[in-house]
C-alpha cells in the first residue's frame, strides 16, 4: 500500500472511483420478497417438528393453585403439557438489570410462570402438539385453579402505601428512579415567564405484521441447538440461549432469516420464546412458536406509557432560561432482559431540552412496576416523549411571550459553529446542524406562505395548524449504552469479505436486515471499497455460525457501525488482492487499483487483469506464485465508535393539518422532515426510513393506544380495535438532508432509523394545538383522538 | 376425530386434491399443505391484508376463507402471479422505488394493487390510498407504495410523463 498523497485519496472510502456511496441503488434482497419467496420463520418446516401454544393468564395478577392437564393429554395430536416448575429444570430465570442504571431492580423471571401470573397474557403452561390447531385445542382443555390477587394497574398510585407490592421480595413497586440537576434552576424560573404543561403518552406497541416467531431445534447427539428466530440481534440471543439453557455458546446457532418487521420489538428476551427453546431441548425435537395477533398484543413489549409534568421559563427576548421535568412511567411487572425497562425513562432525562443552549435543567423520573404487559425499548426509545415535552413547552412559551415559535427555536438552538460541545445533561455532541436544518425546513415548507394561508382559512372557520419539532437522535451507540452496565450486547460489529475464484465478493456481516436496507448498504460499501460492481457482491447476514461477531440491527447502528466495518474490510481485501495482482503483473501493488472488478493502473486506469483471473491463479495455480508468498483473498475488520459514546444526529420536522372542531377529526395535509445523518449512503433508503418512522410516530400521536381497564385487562387486543396508521389517513412526507459526517469513522455515516419517530408526535401535537389556539385550547395527550380533542374543546365530557 | 373434507381446487393452474380439516383456513392450507408460503398470516381476523390471495378472480383474505370453501374454485397466489409475469411491472417498480421494507405485507399489497388497476386504470393518489386502506404496512409509511402504483398505472396507460 502506498501512503503517497497522489494515491492516498483513492484509498479514502468517500473518494473511490465508481462509488456506490450516495446512490439510490435497489436492495439486493428484495426480489425474493416481491415474489413471496422469502424465508420467514413460519415458512420453515423441519422433520419431527411440533408446535407449542401457551396457556395464558386471564388475570392481571393471580396465584396458580394447580394445573389440571388430564383432559389435554387425551386430545389427538397433543405431545406434552409442561408447566413452569418442570420447564425451570431446563431453563434458568433471568433478571433485567444493568449496573449503570444504579439501583434498578427486578424480580427473577421464568420462561413459564411458576407461582403466580403478573400480567394478563403471561404464560403459565405450554401445550405441545403436532399442529398449532391441536395445541390450541389442548390449551382450551387445561384447567388452571386461580386465586385472584390485588392488581396494580395505575402507575400514579403504584408507590402509595396502600397499594399492594407485586414482588414482596423487592420491598416496593419502585423499579428505578433518577434525578438530575444542572445550573441554577430556581433562579432561572424566578427570572422569566413560566409555562407549565402536563403531558401523557399512551402505551402502544410495535404491531410487527409478522408476529414474533421462533423455531428451535435441538440435536441431542451433539448437544447442539439451532434456533430460527425472527429477531434483530442473533449473537445476543445466542448468548442468552446458551446461558439460560446451560449450553456452550458455540453449541448454539441462531439463524435470523427474513424478518417481517422489528422496530425494537424483536430485540428482547421473551419468556415464551425461551420456553420454546427449552421445550426443544426437553422434547429433543424441533418446536415452533408463532405468536397469534392476540398474543402479540398481550406479550410483545409495550412502550411509551409516561406521564411528564414539564415547566419552562422564558425571557421576554425569547431566551429559554430553565427547563424542569417530572416523569413517571409504569413498566409492567418485570424489567425486560437484558436491555432493561429503565432506558426509556433514562433517555427522557438525557434528551429533554438537549437541542437548546439552556443550561438550567432539573429532571426526575420514577419507573414503577404494575400488572400490565412489560414495557421496553421500541423504535426511538424515549425520543418521541422528550421531543414532545420539549417542543410542546417551547410552543407554549412562545405563545406566552407572543413570539413566533420558529423565532424562539432560532434564538435557542445550539449554534452550528459551537461544536464539539456538551449538553447540560452531559451528552457529547460532535457536530450538529440545527440551524441549517431549520432554515432548510422553513424554506421547504414555505413557512410564511403557510402562515398566511392559515390566517386566511381561519376567517372561514377552518382550523389549520403548523407544528414544528426540533430534536436530536442517539445513533451508533458504543458500549456505553449497554455493555458498560454488564449486558452481553455487542457494540462492535465485524465484516468478513472474501474473493471467490470468479471475482465475486462474499460479504458476511454481524448486522442484520429486517427491511431497513442494511444489506443494500453493506453491498454498496463493499462494492465501493473493494472496487467491484454491486451485483458481484453477495451479502450474508444473521447466522451466528457464519457471520463475524456483532450486535445486529438496533439503535440506528447498522449503516454507521456495520458499514464502517465493511469499508475497512473492503480496503483490506483490496490490498490483499493487489498484492497477488502485483506479483502476477510484476508491478508495485501501490501503483494498482481495482475498478469495476478489474485491476487497473492507478494513474491512468489502464486495464491490467480481471479479478476472476486473480482468483483463478490464486486458488488453482498457486504453483505459479513465488514460494515465499501466500495469497490471502479474505479480510475481516471490526469497528466500534471510539471518539464519542454516541453519534448524535439532529433533525427538524413540521406538520400541517386541519382539525374539524365539530367532529374532532384531524386531517394530516403534509409533513416535512429535514435530518442530518452524516454521510448518506443510499438516499432513497434513508428517506424511506424517515418516512416509515414518521408514520410510526404519527401512529402514537393520533391512533395507537393499548387500552386497559382498572383490573389490568387489555381492552383492544386485535387489529380491529387497536388503530394503526393506514394508507388513507397518511400524508405525503417531504424529506431533505443536511450532511454533517462523523469523524469517528471514515465513512462518516450516522444512523437514520429512528429520527422520523422521534420528531413526528411532537410536530403533530404542536400543529393540533396551533390549530386550536384561537379557541384557547391546548391538549398534550397522546394519542390525540377525536374524542379527546372534543373533550378538550368542551364539546363532550372529559375522559 | 377431527372432521375432514375432501376438496379439489385449482391452485396457480395446477389441480390439487386434498383432504383438509374442516376448520382449516385457505391461507393455512396454502402455506402448510401446499408449502406456498408467500401468502402471509398477520392478524387472522381480516384486518391486515397480508394473506390476500385471488379466488375465482377476486382478491380475498385467505384467513377469512376456509380451505373447504375453495372446493371447485380457482386460487391464485403471489407465487403463481410471479411466475406468470402478470405482476412483473409492479414488482420491478416496487423494487426500484423501494416500496417494501420487511416484505411481509408485500404479496398482499401487490395483489391489491393489481386489483385496483384492473378496476381503475387511472387512480388518483387518494384513490390509491383508499384502495390500500385494508392492507397494513408498518415499515414504509405507504408513500413509496402509492408512488410505485401511480407510476405503474401511468406506464400501463402508455402515458409518457
Amino acid at each position: 500500500m502506498s501512503d503517497s498523497p497522489q494515491h492516498g485519496h483513492l484509498h479514502a472510502i468517500l473518494d473511490r472511483p465508481n462509488s456506490y456511496i450516495g446512490r439510490s441503488v435497489p436492495r439486493p434482497n428484495v426480489r425474493r420478497l416481491l415474489q413471496g419467496r422469502g424465508s420467514y420463520v413460519d415458512d420453515i418446516r423441519l422433520p419431527r417438528m411440533v408446535h407449542v401454544a401457551f396457556v395464558r393468564s386471564p388475570y392481571a395478577h393471580a396465584r396458580i393453585n394447580g394445573i389440571d392437564t388430564d383432559a389435554t393429554l387425551k386430545i389427538p395430536g397433543v405431545v406434552a403439557v409442561v408447566a413452569g416448575a418442570e420447564l425451570a429444570e431446563y431453563c434458568t430465570p433471568w433478571v433485567g438489570v444493568l449496573s449503570h442504571l444504579a439501583g434498578l431492580k427486578s424480580q427473577p423471571q421464568h420462561a413459564i410462570a411458576i407461582e403466580k401470573a403478573c400480567w394478563q397474557g403471561e404464560a403459565v403452561a405450554a401445550v405441545v402438539a403436532e399442529t398449532r390447531a391441536q395445541a390450541e385445542d389442548g390449551v382450551d382443555a387445561v384447567l388452571v385453579q386461580w386465586t385472584e390477587l390485588p392488581i396494580v394497574a395505575d402507575m400514579e398510585t403504584a408507590l402509595d402505601d396502600q397499594t399492594p407490592v407485586i414482588h414482596p421480595d423487592l420491598g416496593d413497586n419502585l423499579a428505578w428512579q433518577r434525578t438530575f440537576e444542572a445550573g441554577d434552576v430556581d433562579a432561572a424560573f424566578a427570572a422569566g415567564t413560566v409555562v407549565e404543561e402536563e403531558f401523557s403518552f399512551g402505551r402502544h406497541t410495535g404491531v410487527t405484521v409478522e408476529p414474533r416467531a421462533i423455531l428451535s431445534s435441538y440435536e441431542p447427539a451433539e448437544g447442539r441447538l439451532t434456533v430460527h428466530h425472527s429477531c434483530q440481534a442473533p449473537h445476543m440471543m445466542q448468548n442468552i440461549f446458551a446461558t439460560h439453557l446451560g449450553l456452550e455458546e458455540h453449541d448454539v446457532r441462531v439463524i435470523c432469516g427474513d424478518v417481517g418487521g422489528s422496530y425494537g420489538i424483536k430485540v428482547h428476551t421473551y419468556a415464551d420464546e425461551m420456553a420454546t427453546a427449552a421445550l426443544s431441548v426437553m422434547l429433543r425435537r424441533p418446536v415452533k412458536f408463532i405468536a397469534d395477533r392476540l398474543e402479540s398484543f398481550l406479550t410483545d413489549i409495550h412502550a411509551r406509557d409516561h406521564r411528564v409534568k414539564g415547566r419552562m421559563a422564558i425571557a421576554d427576548d425569547g431566551k429559554i432560561l430553565g427547563v424542569e421535568i417530572d416523569d413517571l412511567t409504569g413498566i409492567g411487572p418485570y424489567s425486560v432482559y437484558p436491555r432493561t425497562s429503565g432506558i426509556e425513562a433514562n433517555q427522557i432525562v438525557n434528551l429533554t431540552g438537549a437541542q437548546y443552549t439552556c443550561g438550567n435543567y432539573r429532571a426526575k423520573t420514577a419507573v414503577v412496576f404494575q400488572n400490565k404487559v412489560p414495557m421496553c425499548q421500541y423504535r426511538a426509545v424515549g425520543h418521541p416523549i422528550a421531543t414532545a415535552v420539549t417542543e410542546g413547552l417551547v410552543d407554549a412559551a412562545a405563545a406566552a411571550i407572543g413570539m413566533d415559535p420558529i423565532d424562539v427555536r432560532r434564538r435557542n438552538l445550539i449554534p452550528d459553529d459551537a461544536y464539539p460541545c456538551t449538553a447540560a445533561t452531559g451528552l457529547s455532541f460532535e457536530g450538529l446542524s440545527h440551524h441549517r436544518a431549520l432554515a432548510r425546513l422553513v424554506e421547504l415548507m414555505d413557512y410564511d406562505g403557510l402562515r398566511a394561508e392559515q390566517t386566511r382559512l381561519r376567517e372561514q372557520g377552518i382550523y389549520r395548524g403548523i407544528g414544528v419539532a426540533t430534536f436530536i437522535e442517539l445513533t451508533n451507540p458504543s458500549a456505553m449504552f449497554y455493555g458498560v452496565g454488564g449486558a452481553r450486547i455487542s457494540a462492535q460489529d465485524g465484516c468478513t469479505l472474501r474473493l471467490d475464484a470468479k471475482g465475486n465478493v462474499i460479504c458476511t456481516t454481524g448486522v442484520t436486515e429486517q427491511g431497513q436496507g442494511a444489506e443494500a448498504v453493506m453491498a454498496q460499501v463493499t462494492a465501493t471499497a473493494v472496487g467491484v460492481q454491486i451485483d458481484k457482491v453477495r451479502i450474508i447476514t444473521g447466522d451466528t455460525d457464519v457471520v463475524p461477531y456483532g450486535g445486529g440491527t438496533w439503535a440506528s447502528r447498522a449503516a454507521g457501525i456495520g458499514g464502517e466495518a465493511a469499508a475497512q474490510a473492503g480496503k483490506a481485501l483490496r490490498e490483499n488482492i493487489l498484492k497477488v495482482a502485483g506479483i502476477i503483473l510484476q508491478a508495485e501493488p501501490g501503483t494498482l487499483d481495482i475498478r469495476d472488478g478489474r485491476v487497473v493502473d492507478m494513474t491512468d486506469g489502464n486495464d491490467r487483469i480481471g479479478l476472476d483471473e486473480v482468483g483463478r491463479i490464486a486458488y488453482y495455480r498457486a504453483d505459479t506464485l513465488p514460494k515465499d508468498f501466500q495469497s490471502e483473498l479474505v479480510a475481516t475488520r471490526h469497528y466500534v465508535p471510539k471518539l464519542y459514546p454516541f453519534a448524535f444526529t439532529n433533525g427538524v420536522q413540521a406538520s400541517w393539518l386541519e382539525v374539524d372542531i365539530e367532529t374532532g377529526f384531524v386531517t394530516l395535509l403534509k409533513h416535512w422532515a429535514v435530518e442530518d445523518c452524516g454521510t448518506v449512503i443510499n438516499p432513497q433508503l434513508v428517506d424511506e426510513q424517515i418516512r416509515g418512522g414518521v408514520v410510526q410516530g404519527i401512529g402514537g400521536a393520533l391512533f395507537e393506544h393499548c387500552l386497559y381497564d382498572d383490573q389490568g385487562q387489555l381492552l383492544n387486543g386485535s387489529m380491529m380495535d387497536y388503530l394503526t396508521p393506514m394508507a388513507a389517513e397518511m400524508p405525503d412526507i417531504e424529506v431533505a438532508h443536511v450532511v454533517t459526517p462523523t469523524k469517528d469513522s471514515e465513512l462518516g455515516a450516522k444512523g437514520a432509523g429512528e429520527a422520523g419517530t422521534a420528531g413526528a408526535p411532537a410536530a403533530v401535537l404542536n400543529a393540533i394545538n396551533d390549530a386550536l389556539m384561537p379557541l384557547d385550547v391546548r391538549l398534550n395527550i397522546h394519542p390525540a383522538t377525536p374524542e379527546r380533542i372534543l373533550a378538550a374543546l368542551g364539546t363532550i365530557d372529559g375522559l | 376425530m377431527e372432521p375432514m373434507i375432501d376438496i379439489k381446487t385449482s391452485v396457480n393452474g395446477t389441480t390439487v386434491s386434498a383432504r383438509v380439516p374442516a376448520r382449516q383456513t385457505l391461507v393455512d392450507f396454502l402455506r402448510y399443505h401446499l408449502e406456498l408460503t408467500g401468502s402471509h398470516v398477520g392478524c387472522e381476523h381480516g384486518s391486515c391484508g397480508a394473506c390476500t390471495i385471488r379466488l375465482d378472480g377476486d382478491i380475498v383474505r385467505g384467513c377469512l376463507v376456509l380451505a373447504a370453501q375453495a372446493d371447485g374454485t380457482e386460487v391464485e397466489t403471489i407465487e403463481g402471479l410471479s411466475d406468470s409475469g402478470e405482476l412483473a411491472d409492479l414488482q420491478a417498480t416496487f423494487r426500484t422505488r423501494n416500496a417494501l421494507q420487511c416484505g411481509y405485507c408485500t404479496p398482499g399489497m401487490l395483489l391489491t394493487a393489481q386489483a385496483l388497476l384492473a378496476d381503475n386504470p387511472a387512480p388518483s393518489r387518494n384513490e390509491i390510498r383508499e384502495y390500500l386502506s385494508g392492507n397494513y404496512c408498518r415499515c414504509t409509511g405507504y408513500q413509496a407504495i402509492v408512488d410505485a402504483i401511480e407510476s405503474v398505472a401511468t406506464a400501463r396507460r402508455g402515458v409518457t410523463s
